[in-house]
């Protein structure tokens, strides 16, 4: 690997990403699958960095999850998407952030698409007045949430408690980043550092004390793909991906994962526990798996919120060995406590992935 | 005193012009910007289809100049065209009135790079068909491993791909790789050898010999298929990934070596003159000829000729025949005919 050339893309793939004021939407499924990554966005922009980050209890799904399904016509998504847009407009905003990876694809090809067809737009535009009598502007600027973090990476770092440092040997965690398939797979210039090598998320890893490791099937879909994992039958090809990612990482050592898009932590982290039953192999040490993390799961801990007000204790693999490696303290007895401290009940414990 | 013909490019098409100039009675004037004459074919080891040594055909087209001025590092600032010729103004200071200039200002080769998927520049042993010759040459390559036992070529690399903005064929990479990968057989015999391709296209004297020699004799596996992604193992080793559209599947192997087939493209250097005379320039973005067919080596300015790949991609010997054609036009036009 010769570092010097991936940052020579790296360069070639910087989008401007404005320091403040951003209308933001969340994902259909984040808060279900991981409950408090959402919320960590928010309170760490607003609260740890000052910055204004606006969102409004009307915003619906954009329509991507359906439209990617083949449930939903591009027009009615092209519609839906139109009505966010209004809803930016009409809160005086015009930097557009979402949290879900198919969102932003999504946006993303929109955007384009009126930008080839301009007639769609305007018909868009028709049927939006018709339905809703709204209008809207579209964004000046187009992110996905994990783009404002790693443009704020290094003030996370200023701010940070914990470095993403092994506490014993002083060695960088080895760290595999990966990426969703709708950031910049479609428009490589819409992601931080292109579609081959993506940085966004590295750039977070290295500004955190961490080393990226890279493996041969780092560019690989993490298994959900809509129509696999939507489709029941396809279930089996789901899972077969998975394993094809966690069998190519396998001989790096990866002691996390992070990850920017809503379905992959939750099926890579979810299909460890599959996997481990099915094969009777795990891929973390000791009999544990690999935790898989969101990126702001990732910085609440390097800024130092209990792990358990992050929705660790939500995960299927178990985080504490990657809590303990770091040093961050946490409270094993407070693992399922709910935020007002009412308990959540416990889980039962699978038979082969190592679990607390 | 003899008459002035500037040839711009001392690559083998400016040199072969060169060598027909003199003969006519011309002192042709090569301006060539690096520090060697023969352009790409100097760092070339053989040639298809006879295997004969590049250098030779370099060394025998440099004894045949060696009465002609030849400026090397020296690049050219500006053309003026006046009524009856142009002033060839040089970065050395020195400007040249001449009523005929030969375009031989040639291609580039594609920036590997710019093909992301296939890693070359982030992965250790991905190289391109030129750093191979080099390496065929005696050049020191890291990349290269002693003893591969996979090695794998990706034709139409920056070919015939719309996506990296060139549309046109590059002609001589399918023939190379072939060359190539016997020639790598018979360095490493025991390696197994792969060409990826979409299009075999071998239409020059001996060329389809060339192919069934290489899967005869050499075992060489030919896969119709290009490849999608390249990455690296924890050994590094490449895990290349492509499609067998022939079987209908996709594959996936691990490889030693992976040499790119760079295709030839326009040199960008040439649209900036090209604009202050208003030479035209084809949609390929080389130079344009009057024609194609007939009027090859004509630009639609008199008195500025061309030869070899400044209008497209060629062969050697297209290019060598094309320089001869283009000393004939040049003493034709200078005689009035």
């Amino acid at each position: 690997m010769i570092y010097e050339g991936k940052q020579k893309i790296w360069k070639d793939y910087q989008k401007e990403i404005p320091d403040d004021h951003w209308y933001f939407v969340r994902s259909c499924i984040r808060q279900n699958f991981f409950p408090a990554s959402e919320r960590m966005f928010t309170e760490i922009t607003r609260n740890v960095l000052g910055k204004d980050v606006y969102e409004t209890p009307y915003h619906t799904t954009c329509g991507g999850i359906a439209y990617h399904c083949d449930t939903l016509p591009q027009e009615t998504a092209m519609t839906i998407v139109a009505r966010q847009f209004a809803l930016m407009t009409e809160a005086g905003y015009e930097n557009y952030a979402a949290s879900c990876i198919t969102s932003f694809g999504n946006y993303a090809e929109v955007l384009e698409t009126w930008h080839e067809f301009p007639e769609l737009e305007a018909r868009i535009r028709e049927q939006l007045w018709k339905a809703t009598r709204r209008e809207f502007k579209k964004p000046k600027y187009l992110a996905h949430t994990s783009d404002l973090i790693y443009h704020w990476r290094n003030q996370i770092a200023e701010k940070a408690k914990f470095r993403l440092v092994d506490k014993d040997t002083g060695e960088p965690l080895r760290i595999a980043e990966h990426i969703g398939c709708h950031y910049a797979k479609m428009f490589p210039s819409k992601g931080v550092g292109g579609a081959e090598y993506p940085y966004v998320l590295t750039g977070m890893v290295e500004s955190w004390g961490g080393q990226i490791i890279d493996y041969p099937e780092r560019r690989h879909c993490c298994g959900y793909g809509f129509r696999q994992y939507h489709v029941k039958a396809n279930r089996g090809y789901c899972v077969s991906n998975t394993h094809k990612k966690f069998e190519s990482m396998e001989p790096y050592g990866i002691q996390a994962i992070v990850t920017n898009c809503p379905g992959c932590p939750y099926f890579m982290d979810r299909w460890q526990y599959f996997i481990a039953e099915q094969t009777g192999k795990t891929y973390g040490k000791d009999g544990f798996g690999i935790p898989v993390l969101t990126y702001e799961e990732l910085a609440g801990l390097v800024l130092g919120y209990d792990p358990w007000d992050l929705g660790l204790q939500l995960h299927q693999v178990a985080v504490e060995p990657l809590l303990d490696r770091i040093g961050i303290p946490y409270d094993p007895k407070a693992k399922y406590l709910g935020v007002n401290k009412e308990d959540l009940l416990r889980p039962s414990l699978p038979q082969t992935l190592k679990c607390f | 005193m003899k008459e002035n013909v500037v040839i711009i490019g001392g690559g083998i098409a400016g040199m072969e012009a060169a060598r027909q100039l003199l003969l006519l009675g011309y002192t042709p004037i090569i301006v060539e910007k690096k520090d060697h004459l023969g352009g790409h074919v100097a760092r070339w080891h053989k040639l298809f289809p006879d295997m004969a040594p590049a250098g030779d055909l370099v060394r025998r087209l440099s004894e045949a100049i060696s009465e002609a001025n030849i400026f090397l590092e020296t690049r050219i600032t500006s053309i003026n065209r006046l009524s009856n010729g142009y002033v060839v103004m040089l970065s050395n200071g020195v400007s040249i009135p001449c009523r005929a200039v030969l375009g031989a200002s040639g291609f580039r080769l594609f920036d590997a790079s710019k093909k992301e998927e296939y890693g070359y520049g982030v992965y250790n042993h991905v190289i391109t068909n030129s750093d191979l010759e080099a390496w065929f040459n005696g050049a020191e390559d890291p990349r290269i491993v002693a003893d591969p036992k996979a090695v794998g070529f990706v034709h139409c690399v920056g070919s015939r791909d719309l996506k990296a903005g060139n549309s046109q064929c590059s002609k001589v990479c399918c023939m190379t790789a072939v060359k190539q990968a016997i020639e790598l057989k018979e360095r490493f015999p025991d390696a197994r050898i792969y060409c990826f391709y979409m299009d075999l296209r071998l239409f020059g004297k001996k060329y389809e010999d060339f192919y069934i020699n290489a899967q005869q004799e050499y075992g060489i596996q030919f896969i119709r298929g290009r490849v999608s992604e390249v990455g690296e193992t924890a050994e590094e080793r490449l895990q290349v990934k492509a499609e067998d559209t022939l079987s209908g599947k996709p594959l996936k192997v691990q490889l030693d070596l992976l040499v790119l087939m760079s295709g030839m493209v326009c040199n960008p250097e040439v649209a900036e003159f090209a604009r202050t005379i208003r030479l035209d320039v084809d949609s390929d973005g080389f130079l344009k000829s009057l024609d194609n067919v007939g009027g090859i080596n004509r630009s639609n300015q008199p008195g500025f000729f061309y030869a070899g790949a400044c209008t497209g991609t060629k062969t050697v010997p297209e290019t060598l025949a094309e320089a001869r054609a283009a000393a004939l036009d040049i003493h034709r036009y200078l005689l009035g005919k």
